[in-house]
């Protein structure tokens, strides 16, 4: 039960912390200032996520690891993130899609946790993830819609957003074993409850937005055992790399 | 941050020495100058030109410490180097916002910064080159901005004078996370300790050189000080600043790069203060000019982000247009 709470918390963990940095990487990038300071938000939104997240299993584990040591210290096929969230930002457009399809998911994830968990640690991290959720579900779906209905070459830019990411959404809804046991104890939600919700809310938003979701005749799936694209890799390697060349040091 | 000493303002203005004399009186009476109310064109001018500089120099300062945000050490540094960098934005935000007020628009300015035209900060034309450089940022450059801008919340334009006590309050809490990571730094491995010295002599000078020209090089200092624009002198401030930061570098056990820094009793009306060595006044003008490490690669990342950003303004304003057309034929 301990090994699969631990599991089951460092994949949602990793989850936001990929898309947490994957979104600074936009700080002093972006097409307008105001964005500027939405995606910064958005991003410290999600570190704030992780390391509660990690903060709790590394307490669940026991063994005197810190949210650093989880963070910092694992390599590319011990990080259990989805593959969708380690997809590279792209242009605005991929990057907004990519948090819209994971906000769709996360918002009725996390209030169903809030609600829900018999754990009252996990209720207290999810009532402040699923209020974030709705903002970064709002802010993201707005966009998608402005995007897609605005010119011809931003319509252009996001049909391919969602040819380059929609494959990747069928593996928000797989449950990996820790994830299955932890939802048969009531901890955290059952992942496949989500898909009527997130069906609903991106179907309504692609429409709007005069998209169109594509046929996926083969699901890209893997990361919740660690195999991931090649661009995680180089993500850990920056993102790891004063605790790589200084070990042992405090920061 | 980042007001530097304020670099080519013209106070030239030519109205009725009435108007110049009545407008004297309320600067003089110490009353706020609002956006409607009447005032000398070389006051407006130098206040476009002084808070446009401001507004560029935290949308530039975001560049030097982004360059760290992705190898931050821990998620704690990461989270607070982000919301470091974010806030430095949102202070370009209200600098805009209260530079438009004089009647020049945020595109214009960006227009002119983007163009190579507009002035900001030197300080960001110098690279970040090791973890500790964000500390010595915040201590240093930020701690310099603080001098530079408490002054200026008492500005007599009001909505630049607001603009600044909001700022002001987000910047001395940077220059303490600065302070702090460097306290780290310096009590950790004799290797975090040297990386810590190194980012002292690299940001020390240029420190000191964004207080501007000494004031005998200064020429537009005399109008704005008597229009309350200015309330300290380039000199007066960078002094403030070597007499506070000298006594935080010995508590780090660092070492100012100045062999001539010495305490003086007799300074500061006998209350004492450091004097220093004489400042590369050649480096300053050279970087001013163009030619520093960083100059080229930052207005390369600006343009860049405004040329691959220009689809997404570009549909945003289309989408709002197609829905007030679809709302009005719905009606
Ligand atoms: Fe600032
Ligand atoms: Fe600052």
């Amino acid at each position: 039960m301990t090994d699969q709470l631990f599991d089951a918390l460092i994949e949602l963990a990793d989850d936001n912390l990929v898309l947490g940095h994957r979104l600074s990487e936009w700080c002093g990038h972006a097409p307008m200032l105001e964005e500027d300071l939405a995606l910064a938000n958005l991003a410290l939104d999600l570190v704030g996520t992780a390391r509660a997240l990690y903060s709790l299993a590394a307490e669940v584990e026991g063994k005197g690891r810190t949210e650093d040591d989880l963070a910092y210290l694992r390599v590319e096929r011990e990080y259990r993130n989805l593959l969708l969230v380690e997809r590279p930002n792209g242009d605005f457009g991929h990057t907004i899609l990519r948090q819209f399809y994971f906000a769709a998911f996360m918002e009725p994830f996390w209030s169903a946790a809030a609600a829900g968990s018999s754990d009252a640690r996990i209720r207290a991290i999810a009532a402040k993830a699923a209020k974030e959720m709705a903002y970064h579900l709002r802010h993201s779906g707005e966009w998608v819609v402005r995007l897609g209905d605005g010119t011809d070459e931003s319509h252009r830019r996001m049909v391919a957003a969602v040819d380059a990411l929609h494959h990747y959404t069928d593996e928000l809804f797989v449950a990996s074993p820790a994830a299955e046991a932890m939802a048969g104890a009531g901890v955290l939600p059952r992942r496949e409850a989500m898909r009527a919700e997130w069906d609903r809310l991106v179907g309504q938003v692609l429409a709007e937005a005069g998209l169109t979701a594509p046929d996926v005749p083969w699901p890209q799936i893997g990361g919740r055992e660690g195999l991931h694209g090649e661009e995680l890799g180089h993500m850990l390697a920056e993102m790891q790399y004063l605790q790589r060349a200084y070990p042992g040091a405090t920061w | 941050m980042y007001s530097q000493g304020l670099i080519g303002a013209d106070g030239r203005t030519e109205e009725s020495p009435e108007f110049l004399e009545a407008f004297q009186r309320r600067i003089d009476a110490e009353e706020k100058i609002e956006p409607k109310d009447p005032m000398p064109a070389g006051y407006r001018r130098t206040l476009v030109r002084q808070i446009g500089q401001h507004a560029h120099s935290e949308i530039v300062g975001m560049l030097p410490e982004g360059n760290w945000i992705t190898r931050a050490p821990t998620l704690k540094r990461k989270a607070a180097l982000l919301a470091k960098v974010q806030d430095e934005g949102g202070h370009g935000l209200y600098l805009y916002a209260a530079a438009e007020t004089l009647g020049v628009s945020r595109e214009e300015m960006t227009e002119e910064l983007l163009a190579g035209k507009a002035k900001y900060s030197s300080i960001f034309n110098y690279p970040t080159l090791s973890w500790a450089d964000i500390g010595a940022i915040g201590w240093l450059v930020d701690g310099a901005a603080i001098m530079n801008q408490i002054p200026l919340c008492r500005c007599s334009y009001g909505p630049y004078s607001r603009a600044m006590i909001r700022i002001c309050k987000e910047e001395s809490f940077h220059q303490r996370q600065g302070y702090e990571i460097m306290l780290t730094l310096c009590r950790g491995t004799p290797e975090q300790k040297a990386m810590a010295q190194d980012a002292l002599n690299r940001w020390w000078w240029p420190s000191l050189m964004m207080f501007g020209p000494h004031d005998k090089d200064s020429a537009h200092t005399e109008q704005s000080m008597k229009w309350k624009i200015k309330r300290f002198t380039n000199d007066q401030l960078r002094q403030k600043f070597i007499d506070a930061t000298v006594p935080q570098a010995e508590f780090l056990g660092l070492t100012i790069p100045d062999p001539e820094l010495r305490w003086n009793p007799d300074k500061n009306d006998g209350r004492g203060g450091y004097d220093h060595g004489p400042i590369d006044w050649d480096e300053f003008w050279r970087v001013v000019k163009g030619h520093g490490r960083m100059n080229r690669d930052r207005l390369a990342a600006r343009r860049k982000a405004h040329d691959e950003g220009a689809w997404v303004r570009e549909a945003a304003l289309a989408h709002a247009r197609k829905r007030k057309a679809r709302a009005m034929a719905a009606e």
